[in-house]
């Protein structure tokens, strides 16, 4: 609740003229609206009982001209609001934005990027959806509920009291149905998300289902899960259908006892009759605002946890920052070097590197391997500074990574991750991502080297194919190649290929390896692998376990040098590669 | 980790994202303002109707009754405020019977005010139903209000017991079309699951049903008294006024035609805005996805810009939507207005004419109001519908799609089975395509002994699951038959052909529940003691004894808690517990850290013993110790023979072995 008031107060700074402007329409608007019952008992007392038709049209033509005004204020209204609430998105959602670019690894992994991409896209909407709700109804209803109560007590202060009894009585009763449905409704949204899930089992799993012949067991936990949420739904629905009719019949039976005492007020001539009509429209319109701000209460929860989340990211600095006066190095050969290098991650018990100490030279290929968990990713990230190491230092180019502007530190390497994820578009706005300048001659060429050249001249459009998100209209081979050939048009010093060979078959890993190889001649190339064969070419291979280097050294060497090296050999080759 | 896998989609059978849902639910009268989708439309609104109906038959007492009492509803609330105007009126008797002298009659108090010049309130009084010198008579009013209040004690009871019994036809007739969205299910051929989008197929039986749950909660009731209730009002109306009446009907026409015109053009902005959002969307997921890449690659600055253009895009496009639709309350309020001011004069008018009373304008004034609130209604309730038939007519086509063939089962008993040996494969001359045009595998023969090994190789994507999917009868060859133990599976219960098979894949499905339930899922029934056995066989034992919760952990929705590798060991152990007599194998390619991979090896290996399996092979021991080899290549099966047959033969298996496998071995030894 405070964090979304502090988001208000800041990112309507801007706004504040037209969000003046809408409160002042709104209420100026209310007292109209307000006003209107007020002329109508004039056109009773003064015109219908004394039989004077020309104060009742007049009248009549006062009424006309204030709705145009009550209209036209409305109108002017929502466009400031519109602007107000909508500029309010826009401005959150591109500050959101603008953070996450800056964030580390460090906080990409923190937060997790499917809880950014919420709250960037939804999180804002749910605070836009608020912020355009306020403006109307949180406005108008105070303004119309006062000034509904001071225009009652206008017209007749006896007959105001019965307010005492109806406005608690209404609080009191939404307040109970929202006490009983509102626990209802989130354990709906859970039974409703279990059914869900159930399905989506069954349609993601059908053959595990069918070779292991568990429909009938399946039928089960759906049963269950359906009667569940039937259950549920009856009991939210049974209670929420009280509501309409339990307010319309206060709202109805206060008309009733307004008309009795009235009638008593009338009669001993302390109200005109005129006065009892308006107040039945007062009764009314206060009832209306009371109870649309507590049913726009429900909007709250929501946007304010949307508005922690979203605080959340708008106050985390990112903890990678640009040094303050960045060395630049003398030359761009591409070596690399691990200083006695630890790292652990935050909260984390061990550190996940210790003590690391070698060298990644131009011109030769080094290759690391290990368990899961042996710390390989982390080792190549230090590399572009996702991360800052514990102690010791890594220096690319011969300067300290955390002494060299980002940009121009990231401008030397080429990186090949994991997943290889590639953007919508086509094919070529892919490759030209770290080099916007390159031919369609380059274009080529790089996927040859990545043995891509191939199935993207099958392709009818070629390179001007087009790319789904996440690249998921191609397989996971053609992603990992278009990845690689992504890295080789920005002809980087420095690559950087993260286990991208695994939905590779063995001999397009291997054409691929002496491609690059030899596109890469003078090149620093570190690749990180799963796969032994993938890795035997190395001139230099890294075993890592839990973090420590076990050996250093080519495959014939650690064949005999390191026993885990042989273990992880022999299980993949079979014994008689060890032999 | 440099990258992020894509959020939330991937996962076999492509993209699965979720339909985008309105943001407010279950609050009566959709539409606040939000994101309002276009409103999808239905192909064939008869057709869907008919089906929907007939879904409803078997609740058609509680529906005849809630329609009875919607009718007896409407009535009530429309009767409502004529009773209270009939209780001012006396009222106002009351207030002009005490401003005339007592002991006269009426007659010659009007003679008296005519007299005196006072024509107007002569009018008035000869109009009313006075008596001079007398005041509001309480009597009557309190009978009036009385009734008044019993009128509205009952409509509301109606309103409640209508609202409750729809609850109860709604929830009902959705949890039937539930059960037989999941009883089709199980009933559809494997076909239709690899042919169709599986997030296509989930939004079908998820978001569209909560979609028709809204529909048929709110929709059809609402619908229902928003339609009498503009009778009823209509007929009240003419009956006090017909002259009033025309004149409050004067502006229904009007509004009707400002709301179509706005919600036009709003409509095509909601579009458009809706469009906007997705693009940006769509940017941010990308963006925020890719971070590494956008770094490292010099992206940040031209993220920025793309960003910045798109979401100004998104702020006009929504700004627009924003303010047409949001002057629709306004402009109907306005019309609401003039309505009310329109009976309020002329109404006092006629009241001091002597040609209507004032509590007929009173009741009148609420009438036109209780008038022009279901006609705005009704049109964001047949968009309610619209969409609600919209997604009907998508749950329906699924439910109509055709069926696996039945089971012809002529052999009534299952296999030898369990323990008794066995486990003889024979494909003779099997034909086989996916699509009719393409012929895949055209009269193959195959035989596998009990015990042996049937390697399948091939380049990625050679089509290698396909034997899997003839073998367990997943899909149905085209010619030729294949036998287990000499007896033709065709013949047998699906269901009997899949309890000799033992499976693990690549793909490693598990489902939420605990490590336990999952290992479980193997055998029904399987004991405890049965459950370790298999666990210690497939090396799970060991790593869940490390979890905190042992083989109660829970795993989570895409079973991120545990390791790929981990995960297979499981369903290697759920193998083991299922015991069959043919194994399937899928040697593991993926990322599996090397440590858990050689524990996976040992487990098939431990799993093969004894069994007659057929195994996708990777590995070079696999393939050359293998009874038979099946090589395959785009699809189709293009070689098979021992490996030493196939070399010697010098086709494709020659070249792949010596490409894939040879420059490996080579170089390691």
């Amino acid at each position: 609740m405070r964090g979304l008031l502090r988001l208000l107060l800041t990112f309507l700074r801007p706004y504040r003229g037209p969000v003046a402007v809408v409160v002042v329409l709104v209420l100026a608007q209310s007292i109209a609206n307000l006003y209107l019952p007020n002329l109508n008992a004039d056109i009773i007392n003064n015109g219908v009982s004394k039989g004077d038709i020309g104060y009742i049209w007049r009248t009549g033509g006062l009424m006309l001209a204030l709705a145009v005004v009550v209209g036209v204020l409305a109108i002017v209204a929502v466009w400031f609001s519109s602007r107000a609430s909508m500029g309010l998105g826009r401005d959150v959602r591109r500050a959101v934005f603008a953070r996450v670019q800056e964030f580390s690894a460090r906080e990409m992994n923190r937060f997790g990027t499917p809880s950014l991409i919420t709250r960037n896209t939804n999180d804002v909407q749910q605070v836009q959806l608020f912020v355009q709700l306020a403006l109307s109804i949180l406005v108008t209803a105070p303004i119309m509920l006062v000034g509904g109560i001071i225009l009652a007590i206008r017209e007749d202060v006896t007959l105001s009291s019965i307010l005492v009894v109806i406005l608690p009585l209404m609080v009191a009763v939404i307040g109970t149905l929202m006490y009983f449905a509102i626990p209802l409704f989130q354990s709906l949204q859970v039974k409703i998300d279990r059914i869900n899930q159930v399905l989506r089992e069954q349609i993601t799993g059908v053959r595990v289902i069918r070779a292991f012949n568990r429909t009938p067991y399946e039928r089960d936990r759906f049963e269950t899960a359906n009667e569940d949420l039937t259950g549920t739904g009856l009991r939210v629905n049974r209670i929420f259908a009280l509501a309409l009719p339990s307010l319309l019949l206060i709202m109805n039976l206060s008309s009733v006892a307004v008309v009795w005492f009235g009638g008593h007020l009338i009669d001993s001539g302390q109200m005109p009759v005129g006065n009892l009509i308006a107040f039945l429209a007062y009764i009314l319109q206060i009832m209306f605002a009371v109870m649309m701000a507590v049913m726009m209460a429900i909007f709250i929860p929501r946007a304010a946890a949307s508005a922690t989340r979203l605080e959340e990211v708008l106050n985390t600095q990112p903890s990678i920052a640009e040094p303050a006066n960045p060395v630049e190095p003398a030359r761009l050969t591409g070596t690399a070097e691990f200083r006695k290098v630890t790292f652990g991650y935050p909260g984390g018990e061990a550190p996940v590197l210790r003590e690391l100490s070698f060298e990644l030279r131009p011109g030769e290929t080094t290759a690391v391997i290990g368990g899961t968990g042996s710390g390989k990713t982390t080792l190549l990230n230090l590399i572009p500074r996702f991360f800052d190491v514990t102690a010791g230092a890594v220096l690319v180019n011969g300067v300290d990574v955390r002494e060299q502007a980002l940009e121009g530190l990231w401008s030397t390497i080429g990186l090949v991750p994991q997943q290889a994820y590639l953007f919508r578009g086509t094919i070529a706005d892919n490759l030209r991502f770290g080099n916007r300048e390159a031919t369609e001659a380059e274009l080529w060429h790089a996927l040859e080297v990545a043995q891509a050249r191939d199935f993207v001249v099958a392709l009818p459009e070629k390179l001007d194919a087009p790319v789904d998100q996440g690249g998921t209209n191609l397989s996971g081979g053609q992603r990992q190649r278009l990845a690689i050939a992504r890295a080789v048009v920005k002809q980087p010093r420095l690559y950087l290929l993260d286990d991208c060979f695994s939905a590779l078959d063995a001999g397009t890993d291997a054409r691929l390896r002496t491609a690059l190889k030899q596109e890469a001649s003078d090149a620093t190339v570190v690749i990180v692998a799963q796969r032994v064969s993938t890795i035997l070419h190395a001139d230099r291979i890294v075993v890592l376990d839990a973090g420590r280097i076990v050996g250093i050294g080519n495959h014939r060497e650690l064949l005999s040098s390191t026993d885990a090296y042989r273990e992880i050999v022999e299980s993949q080759l079979g014994e008689e590669a060890v032999a | 980790m440099i990258a992020h896998g894509p959020g939330g989609h991937g996962g076999p059978g492509g993209p699965a994202r979720p339909a985008p849902r309105p943001a407010v639910r279950g609050f009566g009268g959709g539409g606040f303002g939000g994101m309002q989708l276009p409103a999808q439309k239905s192909k064939d609104v008869n057709k869907t109707l008919r089906q929907l109906l007939q879904r409803l038959r078997p609740e058609w007492m509680p529906i005849a009754v809630s329609a009875a009492l919607a009718l007896a509803y409407v009535a009530l609330s429309v009767i409502g405020p004529k009773i209270i105007g009939n209780a001012t009126n006396v009222i106002f008797n009351g207030v002009i019977g005490r401003s005339l002298p007592a002991g006269l009659t009426k007659a010659q108090a009007v003679a008296q005010l005519r007299a005196h010049g006072k024509g107007q309130i002569a009018d008035l009084v000869s109009g009313a139903n006075v008596v001079p010198g007398q005041g509001i008579d309480f009597t009557t009013l309190g009978q009036i209000l009385v009734l008044a209040a019993l009128v509205y004690v009952f409509a509301s009871l109606f309103q409640w017991v209508l609202a409750y019994i729809m609850a109860g036809v709604a929830q009902r007739t959705v949890f039937g079309l539930r059960r037989d969205v999941e009883d089709k299910l199980a009933r559809l051929p494997l076909k239709y699951f690899d042919s169709h989008p599986h997030g296509d197929l989930l939004s079908r039986v998820t978001n569209d049903i909560d979609n028709i749950t809204t529909t048929l909660q709110q929709g059809l009731s609402q619908l229902l008294t928003s339609m009498l209730t503009i009778v009823g009002v209509l007929a009240i109306m003419v009956w006090i006024s017909p002259l009033l009446a025309v004149v409050a009907l004067v502006t229904v026409p009007l509004s009707i035609v400002v709301t179509l015109l706005i919600a036009r053009r709003s409509q095509t902005q909601f579009a458009a805005q809706w469009a906007r959002t997705g693009d940006l969307n769509g940017h941010v997921e990308q963006m925020h996805t890719g971070h590494a890449l956008v770094q490292v690659f010099g992206h940040r600055r031209k993220a920025m810009e793309d960003f910045n253009q798109q979401n100004q895009a998104l702020y006009e496009a929504s700004f627009r939507a924003q303010f047409l639709s949001g002057i629709i309350f306004p402009a109907m309020a306005f019309l609401g207005n003039v309505n009310y001011v329109v009976i309020a004069a002329v109404g006092g008018f006629r009241v001091a004419t002597g040609t209507m009373t004032l509590g007929d304008v009173q009741a009148f004034i609420q009438y036109s109001r209780q008038f022009t609130m279901p006609i705005t209604q009704l049109a964001s309730q047949l968009n309610l519908l619209q969409s609600g038939l919209a997604s009907a007519e998508r749950v329906f086509e699924f439910l109509d799609a055709e069926e696996e063939v039945p089971d012809a089962a002529t052999v009534s008993s299952p296999l030898a089975g369990e323990g008794q040996g066995g486990g003889s494969v024979a494909l003779e001359h099997v034909s086989f395509r996916y699509e009719p045009e393409k012929p895949l595998i055209t009269d193959f023969n195959l035989e596998a002994r009990p015990g042996q090994t049937i390697a399948i190789v091939g380049p990625t994507g050679a089509g290698k699951t396909t034997i899997v999917n003839l073998l367990m009868r997943f899909y149905e060859i085209d010619a030729g038959r294949i036998c287990l133990d000499g007896i033709d599976a065709a013949d047998l219960r699906r269901e009997d052909v899949r309890r000799v098979f033992g499976m693990v894949l690549q793909d490693t499905w598990l489902f939420t529940g605990t490590i336990r339930d999952n290992i479980a899922y193997g055998k029904i029934g399987a004991s405890k003691e049965e459950i370790l056995a298999a666990a210690r066989a497939a090396h799970v034992d060991q790593f869940v004894r490390t979890l905190p919760d042992g083989y109660e952990t829970v795993l989570n929705d895409d079973a991120s808690n545990i390791s790929a590798g981990q995960k297979q060991l499981l369903t290697i152990a759920r193998a083991f517990l299922a015991d069959p007599t043919i194994l399937i194998l899928d040697e593991a390619t993926s990322s599996v850290d090397t440590r858990t991979e050689v524990l996976i090896q040992q487990a098939m290996a431990r799993l093969r013993q004894g069994r007659t399996s057929f195994v996708i092979a990777h590995r070079l021991s696999t393939i050359r110790n293998a009874d038979s080899i099946v090589v395959m290549d785009q699809g189709r099966i293009v070689e098979q023979g021992t490996h030493d047959e196939l070399l010697r033969r010098h086709g494709f298996y020659y070249t792949l072995y010596n490409s894939q496998f040879t420059d490996a071995l080579a170089e390691a030894s």
